[in-house]
């Protein structure tokens, strides 16, 4: 099975001191979560990781293998990436938008099979998108456009998954449905990685996490050992309370917030 | 392009991997394409009827007739084909390239510097081979200037080059204005007949129909690779497509294309941006069904555009740019406001 190593990896970041070189296996049946604040290199890791950014030094490993040696449609099939931002401006049908996940699988003159196309619709209908399958891709909205970016690496039947904020823009229960899916992943023998916002999302379906600092510190190793609210809140300079909630830690912010008035002055029906 | 009334129809009723249905709109194109040429050569100063056009093709016409057709209307009507075909498959592919729809080919000042080169030769009286050399070396001067400029230290964004080419094309403009008011009486209509496009001075038509003919057989394999790149860099590079060989080959092969297509009929506006513009609101945006369309659709279109240009004032000629901007432009208004 495919595995994804970074070797005394050191990503390349303008006006950044190189911090800690990162060492890390990626394996199959792993699901990673990358924590930290905004701009602490989080998208950047996962470009690295994905070999579409150069590192300042170090290397990533496909399989033992540099990843820069190796063809990238070939990698192409072993590793789907889903992006923080898209690109939709020639407008495509969701369908068609889910099918160029078949790329890697297809040779040049090849048109879809009636398997890619079927391979496609499975993913859309994973992701209960199956009635917007004829919808032009900028009519959706942000959550369903997400979903289809899911749908599409879903298509792509990769062994690794790098997802940049996957359940950005989703509602409390597709949030939950997506990483149930990744988490579904790993427990089929591939390898998940991915960069998340929320801590919560990670406690609970992560089993290693990767703390990254603004300055370029990091730590790394099993969730249960990371999940210390110490570390979280230098990471995130902001204090926090742990709670437990069904079996799996829970964090808030503690302390300094707004309290609630006492005396709400509530509009219209209250609950 | 009765399909315009509703832009999700086609799409959705095109089920990608099903063949028949991307060779219907293709079949539809090649009848129109057969139609235009039959048009241009039987339409002119002396209109021949189709029983007559069938002896001349099976060597039993006249002599004139013969003449007419096969020494003076067949090669200007096959080479209005290849050029309005080469503007159409550079407009769609710069349009991939910028992931821009208002993408044409003339957009990196490529026009421009033909157009400098064509009128700086004019004006020092040289004969018309010097005239296409020119022009062709102008072409190619300005697709580099700009694509230097816009590489500057590294990036290399479609906002960059698109912006270095429009400012890149002003510059060429103001030289053209130069050009025109200190020229000779005598020389402007020549000048201006190349500024709109003129497919008189054509020459022989199989430089033009042999490149479009490449372009199209290099083009198709690297439709898929085009969807996915016109989804941007990043994705389509974690989707395996070699991006930067892609993107320098979108860039130097549609350069050619349109240096070649300036060079055989002048700066012919308008096919470029509005043919696969036009495709796409119709046929949506497979890339693979765009550029053989755009081939087949922009050479029918210049073709009877020129033929018009031929009989509208006969015996004297409009230049060819002028048709295609007026057939254009109701045109393309018309599919897009019926689109939204």
């Amino acid at each position: 099975m495919t595995a994804l190593s970074a070797r005394e990896l050191i990503m390349d970041i303008p006006d950044r001191a190189d911090g800690v070189p990162l060492n890390l296996d990626i394996r199959p049946g792993q699901v990673w979560g990358v924590l930290g604040p905004n701009g602490a290199g989080k998208t950047t890791l996962l470009h690295t990781l994905a070999g579409l950014r150069r590192p300042r030094s170090g290397e990533v490993l496909l399989d033992g293998e540099s990843l820069r040696r190796q063809r990238r449609r070939r990698v192409a099939r072993a590793l789907a990436v889903i992006f923080q931002d898209r690109l939709d401006g020639f407008p495509a049908t969701v369908l068609e938008t889910v099918l160029i996940g078949r790329h890697p699988w297809l040779a040049p003159w090849d048109l879809e099979t009636a398997e890619d196309v079927r391979l496609a619709r499975e993913a859309l209908a994973r992701l209960e998108l199956s009635e917007l399958e004829a919808r032009l891709v900028n009519t959706l909205s942000g959550g369903e456009r997400q979903r289809v970016a899911i749908a599409t690496a879903l298509a792509q039947t990769p062994e690794l998954w790098l997802a940049d904020e996957p359940t950005n823009h989703l509602d409390l229960r597709h949030q939950v449905e997506v990483m149930e899916l990744l988490h579904g992943q790993a427990q089929s023998g591939n390898a998940v990685f991915l960069c998340l916002h929320d801590l919560n999302l990670a406690a609970r379906w992560c089993d290693h996490l990767l703390l990254l600092y603004p300055d370029g510190q990091a730590c790394w190793g099993p969730a249960a050992d990371m999940l210390v609210p110490d570390a979280l809140e230098r990471l995130y300079d902001q204090p926090l309370a742990r709670a437990e909630v069904d079996g799996a830690p829970v964090f808030v912010p503690a302390g300094a917030g707004p309290m609630p008035s006492a005396n709400p002055q509530t509009h219209g029906r209250t609950p | 392009m009765a399909g315009a009334d509703s832009q999700l129809g086609p799409v959705a009723a095109r089920v990608p991997g099903v063949r028949a249905p991307l060779l219907a709109p293709l079949l539809g194109l090649t009848l129109l394409a057969v139609l235009s040429v039959a048009v241009a050569v039987a339409f002119g100063s002396v209109a021949l009827s189709p029983a007559e056009l069938h002896a001349v093709f099976t060597g039993t016409g006249e002599p004139l007739h013969r003449t007419l057709v096969l020494e003076l209307r067949a090669p200007r009507a096959f080479a209005a084909f290849g050029v309005g075909g080469l503007l159409a498959v550079a407009g769609a592919l710069m349009q991939v390239l910028l992931r821009n729809p208002l993408a044409d080919p003339y957009v990196l000042g490529l026009s421009g510097g033909a157009a400098v080169g064509a009128l700086a030769s004019m004006l020092a009286g040289l004969g018309a081979g010097i005239v296409s050399g020119s022009a062709f070396a102008g072409a190619m001067f300005s697709t580099l200037l700009v694509f230097g400029l816009a590489h500057g230290t590294g990036s290399w964004t479609p906002t960059r080059l698109l912006l270095t080419g429009v400012v890149v094309a002003s510059g060429w403009s103001a030289l053209i204005t130069f050009m025109l008011a200190v020229g000779p009486t005598e020389q402007l209509p020549g000048m201006l007949y190349w500024l709109m496009g003129d497919l008189s001075y054509a020459g022989s038509p199989w430089p033009t129909l042999i490149a479009l003919a490449l372009a199209c057989l290099l083009a198709l394999p690297l439709g898929r690779s085009l969807n996915v790149l016109a989804r941007g860099p990043l994705q389509a590079a974690a989707l395996g497509v070699p991006v930067r060989a892609l993107e320098w080959g979108i860039y130097v092969g549609a350069s050619l294309i349109t240096a070649l297509a300036v060079t055989t009929a002048g700066s012919i506006g308008f096919v470029g941006l509005v043919v696969p513009h036009m495709l796409r609101l119709v046929l949506g945006n497979d890339q693979r069904l765009i550029l053989p369309a755009a081939a087949l659709a922009g050479g029918a279109l210049l073709t009877l555009a020129d033929t018009l240009a031929r009989i509208v004032i006969a015996p004297e000629q409009l230049p060819v740019g002028v048709i295609t901007a007026l057939l254009g432009v109701p045109t393309f208004l018309y599919l897009l406001y019926r689109s939204r």
